[in-house]
């Protein structure tokens, strides 16, 4: 039972790392109407920038920081110089553009940071697990992870249920045109929804840096299966987002953790331990066809427009 | 009219070319991994066969070189295409290189056909030290099972009594577990497969091996997630805890990022960069000024092969047509190894010794240092499986 929920924890964890990015790519997806591919470059760039940021300050937070704010403004930027000229076009279009920016972004990462990678070190204290129950056992970093990912999906549910700003990208989400006869600026508004979605990424980058290392190419894999998670949680939906991510990371880690062992008792303990990995990483994708099937909308599906 | 006469003279032209009496360069087709995370891998192997090229003054066998570098892209079936590349358009007279043994299995067919002779220089797939050895595939790595093996030989040193053994789920990371398994006495408490090459969270399998109680973890990581994994082993409070033993997983490509985390953390390997004989001494020595970086044994593997070609080749005054004589040469290995002495078993793999690594700190840097012997002249398994037609 311990163990279970050590590894329900762990499951946690990758849920909340898949929310982050699946969050910034719902918003983007559900008031923009536009499928970013490039999601997962502005990943990357938020683990590069942090790592250069915290081996020139010295100190980690102060490298995440400083990294949010670039992955914010190389965001905006990319809204105002790339992406506006795909608003209102194909979806096709949206897919070959940006996917033209993930080719942009990783050489242009080669070219500044080199092939080889970089790595993120975290502060010595960090380098510990800790009791959260008697006998379970679990990183602390990791609940660090857990921690600051809960506090920044409160902050994105206040932004945007009970700011300004927030009901005004609501209310773009709802009625694009309407927004903008109302005399509120919807370019603005698009610049500011796709920098929040990139300094979402940018974080989840930044904080999955000391766990995975920083590398080309780091956020096309994870990118799939935040494409999944707003697949299942209903796209434009934040709340969706939240509980389909918990979802997958829990149905990932716990099916990789119990699936080799079930597959044991019926199997030899090679071809267990082999076709083990494969099937439980197919039990995400099975999920998402039997959500496809059955609820297309999600589970969670934003307000019809 | 004109046309088709300039075409068919053209085509005479090129048809004739080939029967040029002598072979004026030899070609060797170089396969390895160039892009993406585990680039440093294959940039490591080409730097020390230009090095070891460079020590020959650009010449094999006294004749001048070309070498047609391709990039498998980690995959198998980029990996195979680039082979029938190399051997069917470029017609190369040798293919090195090879650093997975997925790509390794997936290549060797026409590899094998069109009797290429071939020199692997990492992937060390069981298979082709059994039952698919072939007469015109040799190898300057080892066999998969061989170094893993060494380990658990130093584990039973130690005392280790239970063990969780843990790598990813390919052709060689199998290959790793077995060769443990076969050698470490105590009892094996779990046995982990992860997902290869995108599974690089380890979180699942940590708290399993927490769980399991053993004395000891063995992983096998090779490249950018052995990083991953020996990084996410110390966050998890483990190190402390219950010892890490592993097989290449901590090198020279992966030290300068790994820094502390991987002080204290043994592995075995056949090479290590401080092994005291002339040829190594210079070889090292030579690659840290060209390079600034210190090369692992990936290079050290690869700048084999060049000795090793260029004694077969003066061995048959560089007549590739003789298939059998090269072979015999190759089979001799009459070169100075990084290795000190070097010798082929009767299936083309090495017979040689396995050494006790460990991480020093030296002033900034950190450094792989011998610490013992802990296998000599040994043998792989499964040659007695290999019968060469």
């Amino acid at each position: 039972m311990l163990y279970f929920i050590e590894q329900s924890l762990n499951g946690v964890q990758l849920g909340m790392l898949l929310f982050l990015l699946a969050a910034g790519l719902t918003l983007i997806f559900g008031i923009m109407d536009l499928v970013n591919l490039a999601h997962g470059s502005l990943y990357m760039l938020g683990a590069y920038f942090a790592a250069t940021f915290a081996a020139m300050t010295g100190s980690f937070i102060a490298g995440a920081l400083l990294a949010l704010i670039a992955t914010l403004l190389v965001g905006m930027a990319v809204e105002v110089i790339a992406m506006r000229r795909l608003y209102g076009r194909d979806h096709l279009d949206h897919v070959l553009g940006t996917f033209g920016l993930i080719l942009f972004f990783n050489e242009l990462v080669r070219l500044i940071w080199g092939p080889a990678g970089m790595t993120l070190a975290l502060p010595s204290e960090m380098l510990t697990a800790v009791q959260v129950l008697p006998g379970v056992y679990f990183p602390l970093y990791r609940l660090v992870i857990i921690v600051s990912t809960l506090a920044v999906a409160l902050l994105l549910y206040v932004l945007v249920m009970r700011t300004r700003i927030g009901m005004l990208i609501r209310a773009g989400a709802s009625n694009r045109e309407m927004v903008g006869a109302l005399g509120i600026n919807i370019k603005l508004l698009y610049t500011l929804v796709f920098g929040l979605g990139a300094v979402l990424a940018g974080f989840a980058g930044l904080m999955q840096a000391p766990i995975l290392t920083v590398q080309i190419g780091m956020g096309e894999n994870i990118l799939i299966l935040a494409f999944v998670v707003i697949i299942i949680g209903g796209i434009g939906s934040i709340r969706g987002a939240f509980v389909a991510a918990m979802l997958v990371g829990l149905i990932d880690t716990v099916g990789r953790a119990f699936l080799p062992d079930l597959m044991r008792l019926f199997l030899s303990a090679n071809a267990a331990s082999t076709a083990g990995p494969a099937f439980s990483s197919m039990l995400i994708y099975m999920l998402t066809a039997g959500i496809l099937v059955f609820r297309p909308e999600g589970l969670f599906p934003a307000a019809t427009r | 009219m004109r046309k088709a006469l300039l075409a068919t003279a053209a085509l005479l032209i090129i048809t004739a070319s080939p029967a040029m009496p002598q072979q004026k360069t030899i070609k060797i087709g170089f396969i390895s991994t160039f892009s993406g995370p585990v680039a440093a891998i294959g940039n490591d192997m080409r730097n020390s066969f230009e090095l070891g090229l460079d020590h020959n003054g650009r010449k094999l066998g006294g004749l001048p070189v070309e070498v047609i570098y391709e990039d498998d892209l980690f995959k198998p079936e980029v990996g195979v295409q680039k082979t029938q590349k190399l051997i069917e358009s470029d017609k190369v007279d040798f293919v090195v290189g090879y650093i997975w043994s997925n790509v390794l299995l997936a290549s060797l067919k026409p590899l094998v056909d069109s009797q290429t002779f071939t020199i692997v220089t990492n992937a060390g797939a069981s298979q082709l030290a059994g039952e698919l050895c072939s007469p015109f595939v040799f190898s300057t790595s080892w066999n998969n099972d061989q170094t893993p093996q060494a380990v658990g030989l130093y584990m039973n040193q130690k005392g280790v009594k239970s063990a969780f053994l843990i790598g990813p789920n390919y052709a060689a990371g199998k290959d790793m577990l077995e060769g443990v398994a076969a050698t470490f006495k105590g009892q094996i408490v779990g046995r982990e497969l992860t997902r290869w090459p995108d599974q690089l969270d380890f979180s699942a399998e940590l708290s399993k091996a927490r769980a399991a109680k053993p004395e000891a973890i063995f992983a096998f990581y090779p490249g950018g997630a052995g990083i991953q994994f020996i990084t996410q082993y110390v966050q998890s409070g483990l190190k402390g805890q219950i010892p890490l033993y592993t097989a290449f997983t901590i090198d020279e490509l992966s030290l300068p990022r790994l820094k502390d985390l991987a002080l204290g953390i043994p592995g075995a390997q056949e090479w290590v960069n401080d092994l005291p004989n002339e040829a190594n001494k210079k070889f090292v020595a030579d690659y840290k000024a060209k390079y600034k970086s210190s090369p692992s044994f990936y290079g050290a593997q690869t700048y084999d092969a060049v000795g090793l070609i260029d004694s077969a080749l003066k061995a048959v005054n560089n007549d590739m047509s003789k298939k059998e004589d090269l072979r015999k040469a190759l089979e001799k290995a009459d070169f100075k190894s990084v290795r000190g002495s070097f010798k082929f078993g009767p299936n083309h793999i090495p017979i040689q010794n396995f050494y006790l690594q460990d991480v020093v700190k030296q002033g900034d840097d950190y450094v792989l240092k011998t610490v013992a012997t802990i296998v000599e002249n040994d043998q792989d398994k499964h040659f007695q499986n290999c019968h060469m037609k």
